[in-house]
């Protein structure tokens, strides 16, 4: 059973899927119809406890979304577990929401449409914008009834970009939306303080540099629609069409963009290279650039 | 080269997590945070005195120093959207503040792994407490050296 979608937004209908939005207003009205389900998915992995949305449900991107130990997600018989234990069935609407401006929300959207888990959806502007709006938390623990989630493959062919498919995609766009001193690979550390997530430093040649704060709003939500294709489109040069592929540090910040790429601005070919630097900085013989420009493709 | 030795300051503290199922780790470990005392004045409002722990992924900043007796006093503070590291920090002001330096020199750098938390939070965040760890006992060790 699914809810129908907020169209009490104007910023949101000219997104080109005004649907995959909720104010906050919308949400607090619905908050225990049946067939929505709301998730908390934070950076912090104890920010739930302080206090959530009436119901919510926390899943964290860390302990239930990864593998405990092949670096992957979790399989389809983990997922099925996983979203059974939560209380969220197959048809249901999933409204997701977060901490930093929906970095982990957006990341869990994401794992969520690996699964093919059709009406899942952000809270704009996350969890912080819900506090600022002055609505209700609770510490009241949720105890929803478990549900038969079914077992369903993940599908990586679509949304997924690996290592490889990275290398064969050079040439193409690609974003890194990381900070600009991580892209030119100018960000150093003290002495006896050592650099932790990767071997090198600098970006994939000939990736553009578009930090994924530049999609948010002064009011942590996202940026209305003329705004976000001033930066991806005027200014970036993609078009309708276009193969991307996103990347960030671990794939966190690149599913934010991801979000903006694929559902608001209606790319319809966008992938998330969850790698991203940490594995392309430690791998052995890949091209990188460092500085403020793209780079070349790599003879 | 110091023998690695948990003070009880610290001993007391991973045995009341470890005497809790894992899921109940978690609350314990916000009660630390909710605990963590504010910094005090002459520090307040002065960020340039404080050490920023970069391991941690929210801002955590840490100031260890030495009081009247020579014994350790450690301060920090991580804003309130971020109790996890406030958690951490607060362990670690509980169980190091009151120790001699050489004490606190002396504590495992494993301790963070060492007090159940590791599946319940994750070994990347979990990490976040190792840098503060060793961060305290090198500015200990730089008040000695002073």
């Amino acid at each position: 059973m699914s809810v129908e979608f907020d169209t009490s937004s104007p910023k949101f209908a000219e997104y080109s899927e005004p649907g995959r939005l909720v104010t906050g207003d919308w949400l607090q009205a619905r908050l225990g119809q049946p067939g929505l389900v709301v998730v908390e998915s934070d950076e912090d992995v104890l920010l739930y406890e302080t206090g959530h949305i009436s119901g919510a449900v926390k899943i964290d991107w860390h302990t239930e979304l990864n593998d405990p130990v092949v670096r992957d997600y979790v399989d389809g018989a983990g997922f099925a577990r996983l979203l059974s234990s939560k209380g969220i069935s197959r048809d249901d609407t999933v409204v997701i929401y977060g901490d930093k401006n929906n970095w982990w929300a957006a990341y869990a959207l994401w794992v969520f449409s690996l699964f093919g888990h059709e009406d899942v959806r952000l809270l704009d502007g996350g969890r912080d914008k819900w506090i600022a709006e002055d609505r209700p938390l609770t510490t009241d623990p949720s105890t929803p009834p478990a549900t038969d989630y079914p077992v369903v493959d993940r599908d990586d062919s679509t949304l997924r970009a690996y290592k490889d498919d990275v290398l064969a995609h050079l040439g193409s766009p690609l974003i890194d939306v990381r900070s600009p001193e991580e892209y030119d690979g100018s960000r150093t550390s003290a002495p006896a303080y050592p650099e932790e997530g990767a071997l090198r430093a600098g970006h994939i040649p000939t990736a553009k540099s578009v930090p994924w704060a530049r999609a948010v709003a002064e009011d942590g939500g996202f940026k209305s629609r003329a705004e976000l294709d001033a930066i991806y489109r005027d200014e970036v040069g993609l078009a309708d069409g276009d193969e991307i592929v996103a990347y960030c540090r671990i794939g966190e910040r690149s599913s934010h963009t991801w979000f903006v790429l694929q559902h608001l601005l209606g790319f319809e070919k966008v992938r998330n290279y969850d790698g991203s630097w940490t594995e392309w900085g430690s791998a052995v013989r890949v091209p990188i650039a460092t500085g403020a420009e793209p780079g070349e493709i790599p003879g | 080269m110091t023998a690695h030795v948990l003070p009880n300051s610290l001993a007391e503290i991973r045995d009341e997590f470890l005497e809790l199922p894992e899921a109940d780790r978690l609350l314990l470990l916000l009660e630390f945070a909710n605990e963590l005392p504010p910094m005090p004045p002459e520090y307040d409002g002065h960020p340039e005195l404080a050490e920023r722990v970069v391991e941690c992924q929210s801002p955590v900043y840490i100031i260890v120093d030495l009081d009247a007796d020579g014994l350790v006093a450690m301060h920090a503070t991580a804003p309130k959207e971020a109790p996890t590291t406030r958690g951490f920090a607060g362990i670690l002001v509980q169980g190091i503040t009151g120790l001699t330096p050489d004490e606190v020199l002396a504590i495992p750098d494993d301790f963070p792994q060492s007090i159940g938390l590791t599946r319940a939070v994750s070994p990347l965040r979990i990490s976040g407490m190792s840098g503060m760890l060793r961060r305290a006992k090198r500015q200990v060790a730089a008040r000695l050296a002073a």
